[in-house]
């Protein structure tokens, strides 16, 4: 059992806890970066998969996890930041420009587009969103002389300070790409979450009224929300595209934005590990299921095949987290960190929400 | 002149006329309360000076601001600070993360800056968390201060709601029954805190509020409402056996 004696303001401000968890994340990092000596091609393109979805995450964790915005939509911003980059390579600007530009572009449009989309609440602003998922489709058909359309595009070769960088050529350098974008965005979204900016995101997510009546200009701030949000979404789409090497209009389907969702609420809402543990759900789940049905097959002595089967189990793992751990794969984290912390006197009910008023609808 | 001034103010929910032609002012420096049987339009009094709602007719002004001309996050840039009579909180965030929200009318920092973490912003926070310390001590939250507002007992929200209302360090407070749901102690606890608000703070003070030992613990003057409307002005003694007052209470319970 660690207690942690607080003497001065840093100790709150700083990210980490104590010593013993800045050196937790620390060895974690470590291991992050030295992944490509330790991990064959394979497990190392799964890792890096998991690390751009990570990204993804973060950037709907933002909106969805932080603000209280759902959105059904992301793809399209994934799919925007994908063509952006790609497109501005081919028009001769550096990689090393490309990149951050297309995230600001895709911020800028989520801006614009939240300015009216968010006047919705709840399921309303769902749909509305699940609408541009649709629509994203349409118009990288109909835009296909950038687009290249339903044939789709490659992405060129990313040269970075005149080092070629390729997902099957230099797999080790294009993870560490992605593993210094998801870094950055980490740092970039702890800093927001210890600021004044991302105080009133929570506040705009756990009640509007009074975060209005403190001075957060709900608009405003949701806008942001959602600016910020498709910006890391636009380079999660960047990198998704260059690690696919090729994509049409049906990269970025809808499935893409529910899986992202779904994701994110494994996870676990409201956290930065969320996004993490939700993406090793999604990049694992499939190789943990093609596994699986080896042993069976082994086992049984036949073959299964079942269409859909991935998307169903990710389907039911959701049901399961909502019904029985609301605050996802963080917040089982949460409790079982903090039975062995307390040891033995964690209490049964220790995380038991009280329910101790009637909230109503009206303002009273 | 007046800290808040309303005039003629009238708001209605359809046929329902919840404030009606409604004037008083409140002065600097004292503990303004309102009285009042349920449904008078006291809370709505406060949601219309906080701009949640547009007033039908009528103005209300506040240190020299027309506040109808503000947006409602502009009313705490003033300095008006509030709590609910539901108690709305932030739920999913600590203790000290709720009274820290109450600082966001006082950032000097922007998006950039904050992505960061410029030592400006820095600076910022070690000030912001400085005032924040100050009311958990005041308050007696020490205990609280890092639990999540989800599983604190009522009481203890009540209080944090108005550690979170400070935090703004407003000009005026607006309390919407304070003491409604507390124990005795805990009332009594209240009272003190209202007490040092105006006197050590130099904090203006409005609350609603139906416990009329607080009241008239508190206040240096009442005034009574029924049915939207004014029923009686003046020390708590003078409104509590003031005649209408007395029979909006009988018939009201009769
Ligand atoms: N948003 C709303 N829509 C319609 N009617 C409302 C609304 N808010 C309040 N009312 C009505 O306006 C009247 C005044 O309500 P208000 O909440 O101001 O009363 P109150 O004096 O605060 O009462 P209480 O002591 O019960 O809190 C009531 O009749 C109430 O039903
Ligand atoms: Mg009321």
């Amino acid at each position: 059992m660690r207690i942690i004696f607080k003497t001065d303001y840093m100790q709150d401000i700083r990210p980490w806890k104590d010593g013993y968890q800045l050196s937790l994340y620390l060895i974690l990092l470590a291991l992050a970066v030295a992944a490509p000596f330790l991990l064959d091609a394979f497990y190392l393109g799964e890792l890096n998969n998991v690390l751009i979805w990570a990204i993804a995450g973060m950037g709907l964790m933002i909106l969805t996890g932080h603000t209280g915005q759902a959105s059904l939509g992301h793809a399209a911003f994934l799919a925007l930041g994908c063509y952006s980059n790609i497109i501005l390579m081919e028009s001769g600007v550096p990689f090393m420009l490309a990149f951050p530009i297309a995230g600001i572009i895709t911020g800028l449009v989520g801006v614009l587009i939240a300015i009216p989309a968010l006047r919705l609440h709840g399921v309303y602003l769902a749909i509305a969103t699940l609408a541009l998922s649709i629509l994203a489709d349409d118009i990288i058909v109909l835009t296909a002389e950038w687009t290249g359309g339903v044939g789709g595009k490659y992405a060129p070769p990313v040269n970075v300070f005149g080092y070629n960088i390729d997902r099957w050529g230099t797999p080790d350098a294009f993870y560490w790409l992605t593993l210094g974008v998801a870094v950055i965005v980490t740092l970039g979204y702890i800093n927001l979450l210890r600021a004044p900016l991302g105080r009133s995101f929570i506040a705009v997510r756990d009640s509007e009224v009074s975060a209005q009546a403190m001075g957060v200009d709900v608009a405003r701030t949701k806008a942001i929300s959602f600016g910020l949000s498709c910006m890391v979404t636009g380079w999660a789409g960047a990198l998704m595209g260059l690690f696919a090497g090729a994509f049409n209009n049906e990269t970025f389907s809808i499935i893409i934005s529910i899986e992202l969702l779904m994701m994110i609420v494994i996870g676990g809402l409201g956290s930065i590990h969320g996004a993490f543990l939700g993406a090793m759900v999604i990049g694992f789940l499939p190789q943990f299921l093609s596994l699986s049905k080896e042993w069976i097959g082994a086992l049984t002595g036949t073959t299964i095949s079942l269409p859909g089967m991935e998307f169903g189990v990710f389907g039911m793992i959701l049901i399961a987290f909502i019904l029985f751990e609301p605050m996802g794969m963080y917040g089982r984290w949460l409790k079982i960190r903090t039975y062995f912390e307390l040891f033995p006197f964690y209490r049964k009910d220790m995380f038991k929400r009280q329910k101790s008023y009637l909230k109503t609808e009206r303002l009273r | 002149m007046s800290l808040l001034n309303l005039e003629n103010v009238t708001l209605r929910f359809g046929g329902l006329t919840a404030v009606d032609r409604l004037s008083f002012s409140v002065e600097k420096g004292e503990v303004f309360a309102i009285v009042g049987p349920n449904g008078a339009g006291k809370s709505t009094v406060f949601n219309l000076i906080s701009r949640f709602y547009d007033p039908a007719e009528g103005s209300i002004t506040f240190d020299g601001h027309d506040l109808l001309k503000s947006k409602p996050s502009g009313v705490a840039a003033y300095g008006v600070a509030r709590t609910f009579q539901n108690i709305e909180l932030f739920e999913h965030a600590t203790v000290l993360q709720n009274l820290l929200v109450g600082r966001h009318r006082h950032r000097r920092s922007n998006l950039v800056s904050e992505i960061f973490f410029t030592p400006a912003v820095r600076k910022q926070e070690i000030q912001n968390r400085h005032y924040v310390e100050e009311i958990i001590d005041f308050l007696d939250l020490q205990p609280y201060r890092d639990k999540m507002i989800a599983g604190l007992p009522y009481g203890v929200r009540k209080v944090v709601e108005v550690g979170r209302a400070l935090a703004t360090d407003p000009k005026l407070l607006l309390l919407d029954e304070p003491a409604s749901g507390l124990s005795v102690e805990e009332t009594t606890d209240m009272r003190w805190w209202i007490d040092d608000i105006r006197r050590q703070m130099g904090i203006t003070v409005l609350m609603v509020e139906h416990d009329m030992g607080l009241v008239s613990g508190v206040s240096d003057r009442v005034l009574a409402m029924a049915d939207g409307a004014e029923l009686a002005l003046g020390t708590p003694q003078q409104v509590q056996s003031h005649p209408a007052v007395i029979e909006a209470y009988l018939g009201a319970s009769a």
